[in-house]
Parts: C-alpha cells; sequence; structure tokens
C-alpha cells in the first residue's frame, strides 16, 4: 500500500510518543516537527523501517527565525520515499546559543555535504559528523554569514552612500 | 592580389633599400598583432566570449589566434565572470604565473564590479587582487564589446614603452597588490 500523511504520522506517534512535536499540511506536503535530540533516531527509523522506506535525503538546510527565543535555528530536512514518490519534510528546532543537533550523515551519505554546507552558513553543528569543516565560503571567514545579524552586503565597498539606499 | 588586409608598417623613415624606426614602434606592432589571451571564464561572459571566439565573431582577426590555456604562454588574461572570493587567490595565482609583459582585461560587471552580486561571498571587482588594464561594461556584453575591449588592448599593448615594465611607477603598482 503506498504511502500517505495518515499512515507516516500514525506511525511515528507510535513510535516516538514524546518526540514528535507538531504535524500540519503545508505546501500540499506534510511537516513534522521533531524533538532535536532524537533526530538520529526518527531519521533512521524512516530511513530504515520496510514501510517508511525514505531512501533519498532530497536536501538538508537550516533557516534562522532570530524572533523565536529558544528555537532560533531550524534544521530543514526533506526526504523522500522514492518506491512510492512520498515526500515528508521534517523540522528541528534549535536554540541559537547552543546549535548543536546529531549528523544524518551515517544515516544518508549524501548529508555529509550539506551538513557542511549548513554549518557554513548557518554555524549549525552537527554532533558525530566525520569532517566538518567549511565547504562552499572562503576558510577564514569568521561569520557564518546566513545568519540574520550579518549583513548580506559586502563590507568591503566605498562606493555605497547609505543616502541612495535609504539608509 | 590577395584581399588579406595586413597591418601598416609603423612611422619611420623610408629610403632606398632601408627603413627606420624606433625599436618600441616594432616590438610594439608585433606585440599587438600576436596576443596570446588566457581566457578565465567563469560564468555567462565566458558564453559570450565563446561566440567572440568562433566564427561568426573570430577574434583570431586581430592576431589572437591562439588560446592559451597556460599561464606561461599567456600575454593577456582576459576574466569573464564572478569571481567568488574562494576563487580569488587562484586568480592571483594565474596572473603571476604569467610572465611580462602581461596585460588584464576585466569583461563584464561581475569582473569589473561584482556586479549584481554584492554578497560576502563575491569579490567585488578583481582589481581588489590584481591590476587591471581594460574594463569591458555589460551583463554580459556582446562580442563586438569584448572585441572593442581586445582592441584597446592592442592599442595600448602598441604604445607601450619597452621600459615600462623596468618602471619604479609600475614596480610601485605591482607591490600595491603585494606581487612582487
Amino acid at each position: 500500500m503506498a504511502l500517505n500523511n495518515d499512515i507516516v504520522l500514525s506511525r511515528l506517534q507510535e513510535k516516538f510518543p514524546d518526540a514528535i512535536r507538531e504535524a500540519y499540511i503545508n505546501f500540499d506536503q506534510l511537516n513534522i516537527e521533531i524533538d532535536p535530540a532524537h533526530n538520529a533516531a526518527i531519521l533512521r527509523f524512516l530511513k530504515e523501517d520496510e514501510e517508511m522506506n525514505f531512501n533519498y535525503l532530497t536536501d538538508l538546510t537550516a533557516v534562522h527565525m532570530p524572533e523565536q527565543t529558544g528555537k532560533e535555528i531550524g534544521v530543514i530536512y526533506h526526504i523522500h520515499n522514492l518506491y512510492d514518490n512520498y515526500r515528508l519534510r521534517l523540522k528541528a528546532w534549535i536554540p541559537e546559543s547552543e546549535p548543536v543537533i546529531a549528523t544524518a550523515s551515517s544515516i544518508w551519505l549524501g548529508a555529509n555535504w550539506m551538513e557542511r554546507e549548513t554549518y557554513d552558513n548557518f554555524g549549525v553543528r552537527f554532533d558525530g559528523h566525520p569532517d566538518l569543516r567549511r565547504i562552499l565560503n572562503v576558510d577564514h571567514m569568521e561569520i557564518f554569514p546566513l545568519l540574520k545579524q550579518y549583513p548580506l552586503e559586502d563590507s568591503s565597498r566605498e562606493d555605497k552612500d547609505d543616502r541612495f539606499f535609504g539608509r | 592580389m590577395s584581399d588579406l588586409k595586413l597591418v601598416e608598417a609603423p612611422e619611420g623613415i623610408q629610403g632606398e633599400g632601408f627603413f627606420a624606426t624606433s625599436l618600441n614602434k616594432v616590438i610594439g606592432m608585433a606585440r599587438a598583432n600576436s596576443m596570446w589571451p588566457l581566457p578565465f571564464a567563469t560564468s555567462c561572459c565566458g558564453i559570450e566570449f565563446m561566440a567572440t571566439m568562433g566564427s561568426n565573431y573570430d577574434l583570431a582577426r586581430f592576431g589572437s589566434e591562439r588560446m592559451s590555456f597556460s599561464p606561461r604562454q599567456a600575454d593577456l588574461l582576459m576574466v569573464m565572470g564572478t569571481i567568488a572570493k574562494k576563487m580569488g587567490p587562484v586568480l592571483r595565482q594565474v596572473y603571476e604565473q604569467m610572465a611580462e609583459p602581461r596585460w588584464v582585461i576585466a569583461v563584464g560587471a561581475c569582473a569589473s564590479s561584482g556586479g549584481i552580486f554584492d554578497t560576502y561571498s563575491v569579490l567585488q571587482g578583481i582589481d581588489k587582487i590584481i591590476p587591471v588594464d581594460v574594463y569591458v561594461p555589460g551583463c554580459p556584453p556582446r562580442p563586438e564589446q569584448i572585441i572593442d575591449g581586445v582592441m584597446r588592448i592592442q592599442d595600448l599593448v602598441r604604445d607601450e614603452s619597452l621600459r615600462r615594465r623596468h618602471s619604479p611607477e609600475y614596480k610601485q603598482l605591482l607591490a600595491s597588490y603585494g606581487i612582487v
């Protein structure tokens, strides 16, 4: 039987009653907010369970929501069951002061570089990652540029007059 | 009679059996008409350059027949496209490996100024790390514009003094970029 939202959600709630925090439909796709402390167990279950069988990690990234005190950084997993063509979005919120979450690189090998990218841009430290270092930005960069406290614009420009940019 | 157009001889004094001119002009003429460009293409400006190089626009008409993919045998570094900060040291190394005399042309808005990518990861113009002789504006520039840029380089090459690369001003310019 093909996978659907009800099956996935009920299986997860039955297996991890304390770790499933919220579930809702967004853009026709089931979103589940999970306890960051149990992310590795939940992801492994979703990958390895015969019925769940999420064999493909589409994307792993993060978002920064500075106004959500205590859970500023969301680690986002997009996973895909290619057999049933069923997609699922998982979110784990972690505090900006201690942005640590367990790695998924031992579950899907493809998570390795995605986690390095997420670390590079957001500073999320993936516990257990084999080689967590910057991947896209220059090695000597001292900030995590996609955190919202850092300006997107290049700081070395001298030709921009703030008056013409409404500042 | 062939309709090939040859380069005109430089100014000089001509008489029966001799022609006298300055070494500067002869060498400048020879160099300007046998530039070996090194294309350093990272994005869409590089695609425009491929058209420039191809048979429709045919950069070879200006003596740039041979693209040199080795910096050691190149005279003209053509930087086309967005240069990320991570690419900066690579570009600089390519420039340092080129033998004198060497010229640099920045093709397109990104190579000249960072273009639309005013962001933390992009170099805001290659002149932050290497000296540039000619800037070609455009996003991306048409092949005609790139050819015009190459012809402006030819003008520079043709008129350059043989002593320029030994002058204190030139050494100071390189020193200001930290290139020895």
